[in-house]
């Protein structure tokens, strides 16, 4: 075993270790966090830092074999997946009227021009989302 | 240490179960099913390399495209109500008041 | 019809690197896949192109990717703090953020970078700026995102210039 050997392994494990403490980080904050908005945040850090780190990890121990182009399909595939779903996750949240919490008066902070269509001015409530699982 | 990376992988699934099941709303649930998705590719892919089959990954690579057709398909379905073409297609959000 | 070439190579290309079996029937099911593939885009309308002044440069947007994964970095961190704090204390903004971008493509790169750094989310996209949304005060940090939008911009450039 060369020294190459080893710095490689010693690097696919400090990123294996990492992404899997990303892992775990990101899915206590979607428990921790208070509302929506937030919450996705928190998968955002499992979609990018979590997988990121893991796929990186992976390559580097298969080495320059199929596994790792396929390894980096996937890692290509998640990057350009992941963001999409969470804007339309988000978009969609947006217009059907979930707004973010604010800080302490519990108004959200949204710009002045983005108030239009007439949207229920507060965080999204338990009638709307029955409302929404309703009309099924 | 690809044991640590399926035990932490396992606890994040845990987890956003958790959420999955607590919502609170509609939006929470698809997120939480999003993320879960995510998940399952590494899962997936991890449990491959634990068990040194690499075919596995061919199946990673097909989960990680379903799981975005998935969350599109179900979004898409709780703003029109319908899943192919839709003629009155500009009336969205009105549904959801 | 270039382009309908290339594609088709590139599609076939990656279907030998998915399968690494070279059969005579799996390399004739690869063809006939790839002819199918080109078929659904051609009919999806893939191939017309309507603008084709404004291209974007490869080695920059490679340049970018490396600025990027610095940022991802960063911002991980923040949020990280964030969620493992004693309490969760949170600022969150919708706020407008001018695009310089000309192509859909360059559009799409900075949405979908506003969106893998965690703590800025791109909420609405249908206007020349866009909604974003931030989980603290110092996440709606227009600077920042005025800096990769301006990084984004320099990937276009016009076949002109070139």
């Amino acid at each position: 075993m060369s020294i190459l050997d080893i710095v490689i392994n010693g690097v696919s494990w400090v990123s294996i270790v990492t992404g899997s403490i990303f892992l775990i980080i990101g899915a206590t904050g979607i428990i921790r966090f208070p509302d929506f908005w937030s919450r996705l945040h928190a998968a955002a850090i499992v979609d990018s830092a979590g997988a990121g780190l893991l796929l990186l990890g992976m390559a580097l121990q298969a080495g320059l074999t199929f596994v790792t182009i396929k390894l980096v399909l996937i890692g290509i595939f998640l990057l350009i997946t992941g963001p999409t779903s969470t804007h339309a996750i988000a978009n969609a949240a947006f217009v059907s009227g979930s707004r973010p919490l604010g800080d302490k008066s519990g108004k959200p902070v949204v710009p002045a021009d983005v108030i239009e269509p007439p949207l229920t001015a507060e965080p999204i409530t338990a009638e709307l989302n029955e409302d929404l699982t309703s009309k099924t | 240490m690809f044991v640590v990376a399926v035990l932490s992988l396992f606890v994040t699934m845990i987890l956003v179960l958790f959420r999955l099941i607590a919502g609170p709303t509609l939006y929470d649930r698809v997120l939480a099913v999003n993320t879960f998705g995510t998940c399952t590719v590494l899962f997936i892919g991890v449990l491959g390399f634990l068990f040194e089959r690499p075919e596995f990954l061919d199946i990673a690579l097909i989960y990680a495209l379903i799981n975005f057709v998935g969350t599109i398909a179900i979004l898409k379905f709780f703003r029109y109500r319908a899943l192919g073409d839709q003629p009155n297609i500009k009336d969205n959000g009105e549904n959801a008041q | 019809m270039v382009r309908l070439l290339a594609i088709g190579l590139g599609l076939f290309a990656l279907w030998l690197l998915l399968s690494g079996l070279f059969k005579p029937l799996l390399i004739g099911l690869g063809i006939v896949s790839t002819l199918a593939t080109l078929a659904i885009a051609q009919r999806m309308g893939l191939f017309k192109k309507a603008n084709n002044d404004t291209q974007h440069s490869f080695v920059g947007f490679i340049l970018y990717l490396g600025w990027l994964a610095v940022e991802i970095a960063k911002s991980n961190w923040s949020v990280t703090r964030i969620i493992l704090a004693k309490t969760i204390t949170l600022q969150q903004t919708l706020f407008d953020v001018p695009t310089s971008q000309k192509t859909d493509l360059g559009k799409v790169l900075f949405a979908n970078s506003i969106i893998l750094t965690p703590a800025t989310i791109t909420v609405e996209t249908e206007n020349k700026t866009f909604l974003v949304h931030a989980l603290t005060e110092e996440a709606a940090d227009l600077d920042a995102l005025a800096e990769m939008d301006r990084r984004i911009t320099t990937i276009e450039y016009d076949k002109g210039d070139a």
